[in-house]
């Protein structure tokens, strides 16, 4: 306990978990501004319900599985090229 | 163009020639020059009229050292801004041999922005060039020489390329000037590949993130304004609306992103993420309508900042832990809040937060996409936004300044640098908050208005909720001591790889015919020695009476002949 109390008061497991509500509330208004604001949609699929949020999301979360599939292949060591250095 | 009151020397060059005296000047009065010339080359861009300079002729060429206009002036202020806050940051660089080249090197970028014609830009580019590698190799670490050496090859070839287009075009147009180069040609084709070249396009594009990280903590934030961005400026003026521009960039985002992604040292994170940005703007000239044109200079001006923001904060940490890799650092906003908060927003205007710098940039490029109908450009640009907060927004400063606690409790660097943070942050905010003198300074009139209800609330969805994908992903990226290979393997490791396999085998070829010839020649010695050598007949020793029977045998026949002839 004591070890918790001495952590900076934005790590302490307590602070981390009101940031997640409180940003899973920002996200949930977010999303619901939807409702009321009302761009003018380029394409069919912008117009979509909370299509930012979703998309956001979804592409993200595909960048990062594209990254790791690569990395499977691609990653070295990163003394890799240190031999070039007598 | 009227020739009234521009002066045949352009503006950058005091900033080349001052850099100069530098070593001359005392270490306690450097500042003056660091900060003094710079501002004054800002002053002096800033106040410069549209038209052109007188003509210079030299040989047979008409030369325009000078000719301004809206992108040239936009162009020319920022680097000469950049030059000012990298002079501020590098106040206490140990290295007059960086602060020199870093300057002459920002003095040659705005002479490229003015330059008048195709000549003038290219001996400010390779100036450029020559500048860059000695900002790198002025380390003097043994990687960042290599780094440097690789660089310098990487630019000696797209320079080449520059060159051999000037050429072909001047041969079969007979003009010089930049404007409206026709990428079908044969000479505009090779002015584009030069200068995609330094706008780390695709194929060569990891130059960049194998040499800026090895430069010094100033010199790699002197390294990522100048070249790419100069690189942009000509491809917005020459070849707008090029249209494989807009695939070229749409790569670089996304190769950008991923590698990011990926990477490990916080250097090598925020050089990917030139690439990335450099590809928005890449696109954005491939566009090449008004719109797009306005968004991509503006974007190149904002990103500038950012950039060199985020380095100053990456710098700093480096200057004050010695540490590059997110591995090795964490928890550092707890002993350094002002670098953080300073990286913070360089981290959310390079994302395109709402009221910081990068937002009312970046949107008139998708804007522009939109109104075009470009669907599939549309939305890319749109997965590519959210990527950005991906892999710089949030991934450099949780990785650096939050994260696990690494234990290291460094303080804020020293007062310029701090300095040289806090004046470029405000600079991401007031253009944020107020971006109509970066719109008035656009090449054409803008009636773009970024600050919409649905604009700000869609941003900010596409904004959290990639944030909120990092989160969620977070076990997929943690961290490892790794690299990612890139086009480089091809001249690191498979290069000097076949090099030494045909080293070997003209080694091996020359030993078999060595070896082969040996046997003959040693057959040819064999039979010479047999009738001409020291036991043959020819070299053994008659008795002298036998010699003279011999001669009076050939008396006689001598004596006889004629009358055997008749």
């Amino acid at each position: 306990m004591a070890a918790q109390e001495t952590k900076h008061w934005l790590v302490r497991p307590r602070t981390i978990r009101l940031l997640w509500i409180g940003f899973s509330v920002v996200l949930a208004a977010l999303v619901l501004a939807d409702t009321f604001v009302h761009g003018h949609p380029s394409f069919g699929l912008e117009g979509t319900f909370g299509f930012y949020a979703w998309y956001g999301l979804a592409t993200c979360v595909a960048m990062v599985i594209v990254a790791k599939l690569l990395g499977m292949w691609l990653k070295r060591p990163d003394t890799h090229y240190d031999d070039d250095i007598d | 163009m009227t020739t009234t009151s521009i002066s045949l020397i352009t503006p950058g060059v005091w900033l080349v020639l001052g850099a100069l005296l530098l070593p001359a000047v005392p270490r306690r009065f450097r500042a003056v020059m660091l900060i003094g010339l710079p501002v004054m080359t800002l002053w002096l861009v800033w106040t410069l009229p549209n038209g052109a300079s007188p003509v210079l002729q030299v040989l047979d060429y008409e030369l325009v050292p000078v000719n301004s206009d809206a992108l040239g002036r936009l162009f020319g202020i920022i680097f000469a801004l950049m030059a000012v806050g990298g002079g501020i940051f590098a106040l206490r660089q140990k290295s007059t041999l960086e602060l020199v080249a870093a300057t002459i090197y920002a003095g040659g970028a705005v002479c490229v922005a003015l330059a008048g014609d195709l000549i003038t830009l290219f001996v400010f580019w390779e100036i450029m060039a020559i500048a860059s590698t000695t900002v790198l190799i002025s380390s003097k670490e043994q990687r960042a020489v290599r780094a440097g050496m690789r660089y310098f090859m990487v630019h000696i070839f797209g320079g080449s390329l520059l060159l051999a287009g000037i050429v072909v075009h001047l041969v079969n147009t007979g003009s010089l000037a930049i404007e409206g180069l026709d990428a079908g040609t044969l000479g505009g084709g090779l002015i584009l590949a030069g200068v995609l070249l330094n706008a780390a396009a695709p194929p060569l594009s990891a130059w960049l993130a194998d040499a800026y990280p090895e430069a010094s903590y100033s010199g790699m934030v002197t390294l990522s304004a100048f070249t790419t961005k100069a690189a942009v400026y000509v491809l917005i003026r020459a070849f707008p609306g090029t249209e494989i521009l807009i695939f070229v960039g749409l790569f670089m985002i996304f190769y950008g992103i991923i590698y990011a992604l990926l990477e490990n040292d916080m250097r090598r994170i925020l050089a990917y993420s030139i690439v990335n940005q450099v590809g928005f703007m890449v696109t954005g000239a491939g566009i090449g309508t008004e719109m797009a044109l306005n968004g991509a200079a503006a974007h190149a001006f904002t990103h500038i900042i950012y950039k060199a923001l985020l380095l100053m904060s990456a710098g700093s940490v480096l200057y004050q832990t010695g540490k590059r890799k997110c591995t090795d650092l964490g928890g550092l906003f707890q002993s350094m809040p002002i670098t953080m908060i300073c990286g913070v927003i360089g981290a959310l205007s390079i994302s395109s937060f709402p009221w910081t710098s990068g937002f009312v940039s970046k949107s008139m490029i998708s804007q522009a996409a939109a109104d075009e109908h470009l669907m599939m450009t549309w939305f890319l640009l749109m997965a590519a936004s959210a990527g950005v907060f991906l892999h710089a927004g949030i991934k450099f400063p949780w990785f650096v300044f939050f994260q696990k606690d690494s234990g290291l409790r460094p303080p804020d660097p020293p007062w310029h640098m701090r300095a040289a943070m806090i004046l470029f942050a405000s600079l991401c905010i007031t253009l944020g908050v107020w971006p109509e003198p970066l719109y008035a300074l656009l090449p054409n009139p803008v009636e773009y208005v970024p600050y919409t209800v649905p604009h700000v609330v869609n941003m900010l969805q596409l904004l959290l909720f990639s944030g909120l994908a990092f989160f969620l992903m977070l076990p997929l990226m943690k961290r490892s001591l790794t690299i990612t290979l890139d086009v480089d393997w091809f001249y690191r490791k498979l290069g000097p790889w076949a090099a030494d396999r045909a080293v070997e085998f003209v080694t091996a070829a020359y030993r078999r015919v060595e070896a082969e010839g040996r046997l003959r020649l040693e057959g040819i010695l064999a039979l010479l020695s047999r009738y001409a050598g020291p036991h043959s007949v020819a070299a053994r020793t008659p008795e002298s009476s036998f010699m003279v029977l011999f001669v009076v045998a050939l008396l006689c026949l001598l004596l006889f002949l004629p009358i055997l002839v008749w």
